[in-house]
C-alpha cells in the first residue's frame, strides 16, 4: 500500500478541500477545531431541507411524520455507533459543552453536596472544567485535579485508585483525547477503576468519537458525550449518551415544549426517556446530517481512521522535531493525529498568520486549556491536527513553511 | 506577499526589541490589556508631571509581534505629551486602523501597522497596548 492510503480514497469527499487560499492549496489542519464535511452529508442535509422538513413529534401530516422517523432513525443510528443498548439512552444535544453541563447541571445537582468531591484532571478543556466550577460552587462539592506531568503531558493514572479508594469522589470526568497536547487516556481502565469504587464516569469524546472506535458498553462509562461537527457532522448537534438507569433519574435541564406529557397552568410532568432532555425544536436537520456522517465513518472504518492518525500524529512529531527551537507538547509515542507547538520565541497568533499565507489552516491559542498552559509556562502554542484526509506531503509543507518562518521572524 | 505589509521591518524590529520595555514604580498609573482569545496581555505605565502631562511611559507584557510593535511604538510617541493628545492619537490611530479613508495624520511610525486593515482578525492584537494606556492614564493614584 502506498501513502495515504485513506486520503487517496477519500480526500476527493470533501468539496471544500479542493481550492487555493491566498494562491496555495489548502492544506487544512485545524480538524481538532472542526472536522469538514463530505459529500454524502452537505447533499443529505440538503435533500432534508428539500423534501422532508417539518416539526417533529407534534405533527400528524406526512412531512412530519418523515421528520420524525428521520430524527429517531439518527438517534438509533447514534446508539449503534457507540455500541449502546438503546436509543433511548441518546440524547441530542448542540454539542460536547452542552452535554456536559447537562450532566453537570442535572445529575449534579441531584446527586452532588459538601463533603463529595468532583475529581476532573488538569489537561480538561474549559468545557469539561468550567461546568464543574459551577457545580461545586451551587452545590458545595469541592472540585480537585488529577495533576499533569511535564511536558509529556501524561497524568500518572496509578494515583487514581488511591484516591478512589479513600476520598469521597462522586464524579470522575475526563477527555479520552487531549485537544492540546495529543495523549490517549486508557478510559477503560479508568473506568473500570471508577466503577469498583462506585463512582460516576463521564467521558469527554469530542476528540475521539470521530477518531476512534468506541464502545459504551466495552468502556463502562456513565456519561460519554462528543460533537457532530468534529466528525464529519454539522455543527450544532452533539450527543449525551447516559446510562440509563442513571438517566432514568435525573430532573430534565431546560424545559419548555417538546419535553413535557401534561402541563396545567400550575404545573407539568415530563415525558419518559431521551425527549425529558431534549426541550424545544431540536436540530433536526443536524441530526440527519450526523447519521449520515456516522454511516459514512463506518464505511471507513473507525479503526483504520485511528490507524490513520496515528501514523500522521507520529510523522508530523518526528518531522516537527528537527526544527530548532520547536517545543512540542504531549507524549512521544502513543499519539492522537495533533501536535500542538512552540516554535522558538514565534507568538503562536503570528505563526499561524505567516502558515495562513501559504494556504495552510491552524489553530494558534490556549485551545480553551488555559490552566494547562499557565502549568507549562505557554501562553499560546500552534496546533496543526489531522484528519484522514491529510497526506504525508501535508506535513511536509507545514515543516518547509515553519522553516521559512523561523527565516522570516529572525529568531 | 500580503503578509509583509503586515510583518514591516519596523514592526519585526520593535517585537524583538520593544522600546520603553519595563515597569514604573507607583505612583505611575497602571493599566492592563488581555486578550482572551490568545491568552496575550500587556501591561502600560505612564507616569505624569506635571499632572496631566505624560513625564515617563513604559510598559511589559508577553504578546504577539503585532501587539508588541503597536505598543513600542506608542510608548515611543507619547512621553511629553498631553493626556489629551495621547487620548487623540489613540483614537487616531484606531480609525486609520478601521476606517477606509481615515487621515493618517500625526501617526508617524505607527503608519506601518497600516498593514492591520488587511487582517481585521489582528486588529484586537493592534490595539491592546492602547486600551492598556487608557486605563494607565485613568489610574493614577494620588
Amino acid at each position: 500500500m502506498g501513502p495515504d492510503p485513506l486520503a487517496a480514497h477519500y480526500r476527493e469527499d470533501f468539496p471544500i478541500l479542493n481550492q487555493k487560499v491566498g494562491g496555495f492549496p489548502l492544506i487544512y489542519l485545524d480538524n481538532a477545531a472542526s472536522t469538514q464535511h463530505p459529500n454524502c452529508v452537505i447533499d443529505e442535509v440538503a435533500r432534508y431541507y428539500r423534501e422532508d422538513h417539518a416539526n417533529v413529534h407534534r405533527g400528524i401530516h406526512a412531512l412530519s411524520s418523515r421528520a420524525t422517523k428521520l430524527y429517531e432513525n439518527a438517534r438509533a443510528r447514534v446508539a449503534r455507533f457507540l455500541g449502546a443498548a438503546s436509543a433511548e439512552s441518546i440524547i441530542f444535544t448542540r454539542g460536547t459543552t452542552e452535554g456536559i453541563n447537562l450532566v453537570a447541571s442535572s445529575w449534579g445537582a441531584a446527586h452532588l453536596g459538601p463533603g463529595d468531591i468532583i475529581l476532573i484532571t488538569e489537561m480538561e478543556h474549559h468545557a469539561n472544567l468550567i461546568p464543574w466550577q459551577i457545580a461545586a460552587r451551587r452545590t458545595g462539592a469541592s472540585l480537585q485535579y488529577l495533576p499533569v506531568t511535564g511536558d509529556e503531558g501524561t497524568i500518572d493514572w496509578s494515583l487514581l485508585e488511591r484516591r478512589l479508594q479513600t476520598d469521597r469522589i462522586q464524579l470522575l470526568a475526563f477527555t479520552h483525547i487531549s485537544n492540546s497536547l495529543g495523549c490517549i487516556n486508557p478510559v477503560q481502565e479508568i473506568c473500570a477503576a471508577a466503577r469498583r469504587h462506585g463512582t460516576v464516569t463521564l467521558v469527554d469524546a469530542a476528540q475521539s468519537a470521530g477518531h476512534a472506535p468506541i464502545d459504551v458498553r466495552e468502556l463502562d462509562c456513565d456519561f460519554l458525550v462528543f460533537s457532530g461537527h468534529k466528525c464529519c457532522g454539522p455543527t450544532g448537534i452533539g450527543v449525551l449518551y447516559g446510562n440509563p438507569t442513571l438517566l432514568a433519574d435525573m430532573q430534565p435541564y431546560q424545559f419548555g415544549g417538546e419535553m413535557i406529557s401534561r402541563v396545567t397552568y400550575e404545573s407539568a410532568d415530563w415525558k419518559p426517556g431521551p425527549h425529558r432532555f431534549e426541550a424545544g425544536t431540536p436540530h433536526i436537520a443536524g441530526a440527519v446530517g450526523l447519521s449520515v456522517a456516522l454511516d459514512y465513518l463506518d464505511t471507513i472504518g473507525r479503526t483504520a481512521i485511528q490507524a490513520n492518525d496515528h501514523h500522521l500524529g507520529q510523522l508530523a512529531y518526528e518531522t516537527l522535531s528537527s526544527l530548532p527551537g520547536i517545543r512540542i507538547l504531549g507524549p512521544k509515542t502513543e499519539r492522537a493525529g495533533l501536535v500542538s507547538f512552540q516554535l522558538g520565541t514565534i507568538h503562536a497568533h503570528d505563526l499561524v498568520a505567516y502558515a495562513d499565507q501559504f494556504g495552510i489552516a491552524m489553530r494558534g491559542g490556549h485551545h480553551c486549556n488555559q490552566p494547562l498552559m499557565r502549568k507549562l509556562g505557554l501562553q499560546a502554542t500552534a496546533r496543526a491536527s489531522f484528519y484522514f484526509y491529510n497526506t504525508e506531503r501535508e506535513i511536509d509543507r507545514l515543516a518547509e513553511v515553519l522553516r521559512a518562518a523561523i527565516q522570516y521572524f529572525g529568531v | 506577499m500580503e503578509i509583509d505589509e503586515l510583518y514591516q521591518t519596523i514592526i519585526l524590529d520593535h517585537s524583538k526589541r520593544p522600546r520603553n520595555f519595563g515597569e514604573l514604580p507607583p505612583p505611575a498609573g497602571k493599566g492592563e490589556g488581555y486578550n482572551p482569545s490568545c491568552g496575550d496581555e500587556v501591561v502600560v505605565f505612564v507616569s505624569q508631571a506635571p499632572p496631566g502631562t505624560i513625564e515617563h511611559i513604559r510598559f511589559t507584557g508577553q504578546a504577539c509581534a503585532i501587539c508588541m510593535a503597536s505598543t513600542s511604538l506608542m510608548t515611543t510617541q507619547l512621553k511629553g505629551k498631553t493626556v489629551d493628545d495621547a487620548l487623540r492619537l489613540k483614537q487616531t490611530f484606531v480609525d486609520f486602523l478601521t476606517q477606509d479613508a481615515a487621515p493618517a495624520a500625526g501617526l508617524g511610525n505607527l503608519q506601518a501597522l497600516g498593514g492591520v486593515r488587511k487582517f481585521p482578525q489582528r486588529l484586537k492584537c493592534a490595539t491592546l497596548g492602547w486600551h492598556a494606556l487608557e486605563g494607565a492614564l485613568k489610574n493614577v493614584s494620588a
